[in-house]
């Protein structure tokens, strides 16, 4: 995001005396520019130019070579003698002694000191060290270092030993010992601002001191204004000397033709070996743009300055004319940065006619120019472009090629239509002051773009929307002082709005100028009155009491990434042609490795047991509620909905076509469910405490849960003999118990481990509507009858208690199996069950007939039905 | 020994003394049970004189019989007001000798817990729904169109780019993993739209879930956290509203004297937009090494906005009839700031020690 060396913001705009860069980072959030950091100003001395005098190579044992290089630097130089500890065995000149590890520099280059006491930012105070042997007192410094840019591989050179200029033009004086802050600029401040996408102009200097001024009252002076243009502009190149530009675009991409302006200005028999102003390179760097050489610097310069992307051509390897189109399929372009693209059609090009008309393409449209036509050290003449590109066409190919650039930045957010031909002529005026040569005085200058339309709205508008009574005049001046031209007929206005804001497409765009420049500081606080709401859904009274019973019967709820492997599935025995039938995967994984959605929450909930008892934990019991994926429902999609006005029928339709994405529960334990204390020895979580969590899941609903032993082939992750499907009536809605052996072994996780998973939407579902109706609570004598029956041993718990409630009809208030037994006495093959029966009439005391006729019936009923015999 | 006579008061009187001295001097609830069967029982003088009233003269049975009741009454008074006191003495007994360590552990089974991003949002929409608004859910694998150009995103527009968006395969299957809550305010606008249109009833919900966008975790950022949004639609609806909405949201949140203020700012959805500062709950602005605030007084929230008219449009709602606000923070976020969590992987690692420091309800 842009950065704003406040001395050039301060060319446009005069900053309220005394002010900070945080005092203006302050006044720019106010109307919406967000600060996102401050550079300079947090740096001090002793920060000195200092000049190598020795440097010494040394080979260490980590690898590295280090410099160990003795420095002048005039005033803070040590006397001439032995150097400090340990480096007190050789006699120097007066200098000091500085370890460095950086190599692009040579003895008696002019380098960037830090001296001990001085502070450079971060905060970062620099003290004498030893290091690698030896005393350094200080640092030679880098661009990172002193917050002038991301350059770190290098200390700075400010001029070579041979004279060449380095960081500083030849024309500055240089001494050891003199003061770098000042000569760096270092005591200036950057600010880094945040700019939102519907502000493209306030990525340049002049949309910022706009900002500002509307923020301060500041007066701004617009630094387009400043430039004048002495020649004259043509369209049509024709006959004169001006260099042809065609915009000839095919296929314009959404109805917009690709350029709507283009402006082109030559600049003849300049120095090319003239150097860039010292303050223009610093301002670059601290803007975050490495200088150069100085046709580059100044594009880069006046479009920091105005906004305006622009581009230097060799004029000598142009041929002309120059014609804006889209690529051909297939073309090719090497791109500044050396890298070969292959072009797509919907890319625009700009093409000059070397081989033929408009056959050679020179540049990607606001993205990046070519090799070809590139400036060098020994280019004199030069074309500019000062461009106006569509920014959709621009945006699609950024994005395409990877390249977002400067420009394309700029670009894709809308950049001021006025511009072209006032940047081209400020680049030029720059680059002929500083680098002589002459600029032509008839420039081309394409222009297909529309004014802004206007806006119809009225007075009123603003204040209703925001809330507060505006005058009227208040909001006219604030209209007019964001550069629209506004028109008052009584309560109407036609407003237009400036050219560089192209999302002011709507009167409401208008609303948020006068909110911001009047500030939201002081806007009043209403509470709205809803009307009487309905409270939460069923499903939602549902999901939050299902966590809470859950938590407070011990668990403990997480929260897990919706990502894993295939592999994961593997591990979990899923079948692998579900896994690719099922499955979702997503286009850009954070991971690689773990493109698909769960298609099970437990499939992720594995990995937070595995945490803890990676942290030493070893009594775990987690739960999560969560969706779970699945692919094999997915439907189409539609891109678009006819009309642009969603109706609840196109909802109804997506939502058909959504992939299923059932919110589910599951949870995991692993050791004991009740501790070994000082009471005895502890429990250990066990597959009837996974089945025993999911019945008091669904009790938070009241509905008959039925427990069957597992069907292993729905369950593949679990212990064939130790899972059950639990049902809600007719349908199946998860499986608890413990899991599989193979699948805690290739999982790590420890033996027994239990878990459960069940669809917590299917209980809500079957919840929803269903009014329980009471039982008159019967006040009659409870009977008592327990028995114990021999039975097979497939027999279950479950069809013994189905089969005695069943025979006690209604007189069965309840039946609980409360002891299993196996032994020889009983026989093999066979076991004992205990079951408890509860009788009691709605109506009246049962007899002890009644009980006895009930207890034939029973013992009956379990002999016929499962062979049971009473023992 | 011979009988004592049921006549013979001096007798009685002395084997009463007698019975009263054996209870005082029994010591425990057994001696005094033996005393009473001494002096009580089958063979105890008493007993047998009692039975000797029977045969004594018509005219001294009334004068035996009363002698016979008050010996009676005075050894059974006597009794009862020893064992009183020894059985009160032994249930002192009993009450120190079952004493315990009650600083003993007393867990039994596992603690368990919610995880705090759950109790948060819970008294989130809490808040809401006791203000009459309602809470909306929709689905988290959403269509691209409904997640973006529902929200007035333009398919070029570089702030559909804002949002690092993950994708499902392939890419054309124009799914993804929302990356906010906002078509839940779409689908939820939708589902009331007619009750605004023709029975005038305004809409007001807040749109509470998961979010996904595709960075990588680190100690302020993960690649799937929640939000809670909220919309609003009725006639007449200013910014003043949504400010009001807010206050009252931070009230709930953080105390009677919470306050928030606006920045301009842009989302696509809204116009105008603005950022949504909370005024520090720690140092009011006070602390210059505040770390909650960092010093600045104020605490980034969220964002917020007149809702854009082309949003409602899309959802069927005329914007020159009903104005609406949306706003939306992070509840990673707020949990941050407001319990001083100081990283973010706490929240998403799954280990227990992080969610048990949290009630049930926060
Ligand atoms: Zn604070």
């Amino acid at each position: 995001m842009p950065k704003i060396p406040l001395d050039w913001l301060e060319e446009s705009v005069p900053l309220v005396p005394g002010s900070t860069g945080a005092d203006v980072a302050a006044a720019l959030v106010k109307v919406g520019l967000e600060e996102e950091g401050i550079d300079g100003g947090e740096i001090s001395g002793p920060l000195v130019v200092g000049r190598v005098m020795s440097l010494v190579k040394e080979a260490q044992s980590n690898g590295k070579t280090i410099n160990y290089c003795r420095v002048d630097v005039g005033e803070h130089n040590d006397p001439a003698g032995p150097g400090h500890k340990p480096d007190n065995k050789v006699e120097y000149p007066p200098s000091r002694g500085i370890v460095c590890g950086a190599h692009n520099f040579v003895e008696g280059d002019l380098v960037v000191v830090v001296l001990p006491g001085g502070v450079l930012p971060g905060p970062f105070p620099i003290g004498g060290r030893k290091t690698y042997g030896h005393w350094s007192d200080g640092m030679i410094c880098s661009a990172k270092e002193l917050g002038l840019g991301e350059d770190h591989d290098g200390i700075i050179v400010l001029r070579h030993a041979d004279g060449t200029p380095g960081l500083l033009p030849a024309d500055v004086a240089l001494e050891p010992g003199m003061d770098a802050i000042g000569l760096l600029d270092l005591d200036k401040e950057t600010i880094e601002i945040n700019v939102t996408p519907d502000r493209g102009y306030s990525f340049s200097i002049r949309g910022v001191a706009r900002e500002y001024s509307h923020s301060t009252g500041q007066p701004f002076t617009d630094p387009a204004g400043r430039v004048e243009i002495a020649g004259t502009a043509v369209a049509d190149a024709g006959e004169s000397s001006a260099f042809p530009i065609l915009i000839e675009d095919a296929a314009p991409i959404r109805g917009k033709v690709g350029c709507d302006r283009f402006a082109a200005l030559r600049v003849t028999g300049f120095d090319p070996a003239a150097e860039s102003p010292g303050w223009m390179k610093r301002r670059l760097t601290a803007a975050g743009m490495r200088p150069i050489s100085l046709a580059v610097d100044v594009t880069n310069y006046v479009m920091l300055e105005l906004g305006q992307p622009l581009h230097a051509y060799d004029l000598d390897h142009l041929v002309a004319p120059i014609v804006v189109r889209r690529a051909n399929p297939g073309e090719k372009l090497v791109t500044l940065d050396d890298a070969g693209r292959v072009l797509d059609a919907e890319d625009l090009v700009i093409a000059d006619s070397e081989g033929g008309h408009a056959a050679r393409a020179i540049g990607v449209a606001g993205v990046m120019g070519g090799a070809s036509t590139e400036v060098s050290e020994t280019t004199a003449n030069i074309l500019l472009e000062g461009a106006h590109f569509d920014p959709i066409t621009v945006a699609r190919s950024a994005r395409r090629h990877k390249l977002p650039s400067e420009a394309s930045r700029r670009f894709e957010r809308g950049v001021d239509t006025v511009l072209g031909p006032i940047a081209v002529h400020r680049a030029a005026q720059l680059l002929v002051e500083f680098g002589g040569g002459e600029i032509e005085s008839v420039y081309t200058d394409v222009n297909a773009t529309t004014a802004p339309a206007p806006l119809t709205t009225t007075v009123d508008f603003p204040g209703r929307i925001i809330g507060i009574d505006i005058p009227a005049d208040e909001v006219v001046a604030s209209l007019e002082l964001v550069g629209c031209v506004v028109e008052r007929d009584g309560d109407d206005l036609t407003v237009t709005p400036p050219t560089w804001r192209p999302d002011m497409d709507a009167p409401i765009t208008l609303v948020e100028e006068v909110g911001r420049l009047r500030g939201y500081d002081n806007l009043p606080s209403v509470v709205p009155v809803a009307p009487p709401g309905r409270g939460y859904t069923h499903a939602q009274k549902v999901r939050r009491q299902v966590a809470r019973t859950l938590a407070e019967s011990g668990l403990t709820e997480v929260i897990t990434y919706p990502w894993m492997s295939e592999q994961r599935l593997l591990d979990m025995r899923a079948k692998p042609e579900g896994i690719l039938r099922d499955t979702i995967k997503l286009a850009n994984p954070l991971s690689a490795e773990q493109p698909y959605l769960r298609t099970s929450v437990l499939a992720t909930l594995l990995d937070a047991l595995k945490v803890n008892l990676s942290r030493g934990a070893k009594d775990v019991g987690l739960f999560e509620v969560g969706r779970a994926y699945r692919a094999s429902t997915i439907g189409d999609i539609p891109d678009y909905f006819e009309g642009g006005t969603i109706t609840p029928e196109d909802v109804a339709r997506l939502d058909e076509a959504l992939p299923q994405q059932a919110r589910r529960v599951a949870g995991i334990m692993t050791g004991d469910r009740v501790p070994t204390s000082w009471r005895g020895k502890g429990e250990p979580y066990d597959w009837s405490d996974a089945i025993q969590y999911v019945k008091r899941a669904v009790d938070v609903v009241d509905l008959p849960v039925t427990v069957r032993a597992g069907d292993a082939g729905a369950a593949e992750a679990f212990h064939p003999g130790r899972v059950a499907q639990i049902w809600v009536g007719d349908e199946p809605i998860g499986v608890a118990g413990e899991l599989h052996p193979k699948v805690l072994e290739t999982l790590g996780l420890p033996a027994r481990t239990v878990a459960f998973e069940v669809d917590l939407d299917a209980i809500v579902a079957a919840s929803q509507g269903v009014f329980e109706s009471a039982v008159p609570v019967s006040q009659q004598v409870l009977a008592k009858e327990d028995f114990a029956f021999v039975v097979d041993a497939p027999v279950t718990a479950a069809d013994l208690t189905m089969v005695v409630t069943d025979a006690g009809g209604d007189l069965v208030e309840d039946a609980h199996v409360f002891d299993v037994y196996e032994g020889e006495q009983i026989g093999e093959g066979k076991k004992s069950l205990a079951i408890a029966v509860t009788l009691r009439a709605a109506d009246h005391t049962l007899s002890g007939d009644e009980v006895l006729a009930v207890r034939e019936a029973i013992v009956a009923a379990a002999g016929e039905r499962l062979g049971a015999e009473l023992r | 020994m011979t009988d004592l006579s049921p006549l013979d008061a001096e007798g009685i009187d002395a084997a009463v003394a007698a019975a009263t001295d054996a209870y005082q001097a029994a010591q425990t609830l057994d001696e005094l049970k033996e005393a009473r069967l001494a002096h009580t029982g089958d063979k105890a003088p008493l007993t047998l004189a009692n039975r000797g009233i029977g045969a004594v003269a018509k005219e001294d049975k009334p004068t035996a019989g009363k002698l016979m009741g008050q010996a009676r009454a005075a050894i059974t008074r006597a009794h009862d007001a020893r064992l009183a006191i020894l059985e009160a003495e032994r249930d002192a007994r009993v009450l120190i000798d079952e004493a315990v360590d009650v600083t003993l552990p007393t867990s039994r089974e596992q603690r368990g817990s919610r995880h705090p991003l759950e109790a948060l949002q819970e008294t989130m929409c809490d808040t809401f729904v006791s203000m009459g608004w309602e809470v909306a859910d929709g689905p988290e694998l959403e269509a691209e169109w409904f997640n973006f150009d529902a929200l007035n995103f333009d398919p070029d527009h570089p702030a559909r780019e804002m949002q690092d968006t993950f994708f499902i395969d392939p890419p054309e299957s124009g799914l993804v993993l929302r990356t906010h809550t906002s078509p839940v305010q779409v689908r939820a606008a939708l589902a009331r739209r007619d009750a605004l249109t023709n029975e005038g009833r305004g809409i007001y919900v807040v749109c509470p879930g998961k979010t996904f966008r595709t960075d990588e975790l680190d100690a302020t950022h993960t690649p799937v956290f929640h939000q809670i949004e909220g919309l609003a639609v009725d006639k007449g609806l200013t910014m003043a509203h949504l400010k009001g909405t807010l206050d009252a949201f931070a009230r709930s949140l953080f105390g009677p004297d919470a306050r928030t203020r606006l920045r301009p700012s842009f989302f696509p959805f809204t116009e105008p937009s603005a950022e949504m500062d909370l005024r520090c709950f720690v140092c009011d602005g006070g602390d210059p090494d505040c770390r909650t605030c960092s010093g600045t007084g104020w605490i980034e929230w969220g964002g917020c906005g007149m809702t854009h008219p082309n949003v409602l449009r899309a959802a069927g709602i005329d914007p020159d009839e009903y104005t609406a606000f949306a706003f939306g923070m992070g509840i990673e976020r707020t949990l941050m700031f407001r319990h001083g969590v100081k990283d973010m992987r706490d929240m998403v690692e799954g280990d227990v020690r992080f969610s048990q420091q949290f009630g049930m309800v926060i």
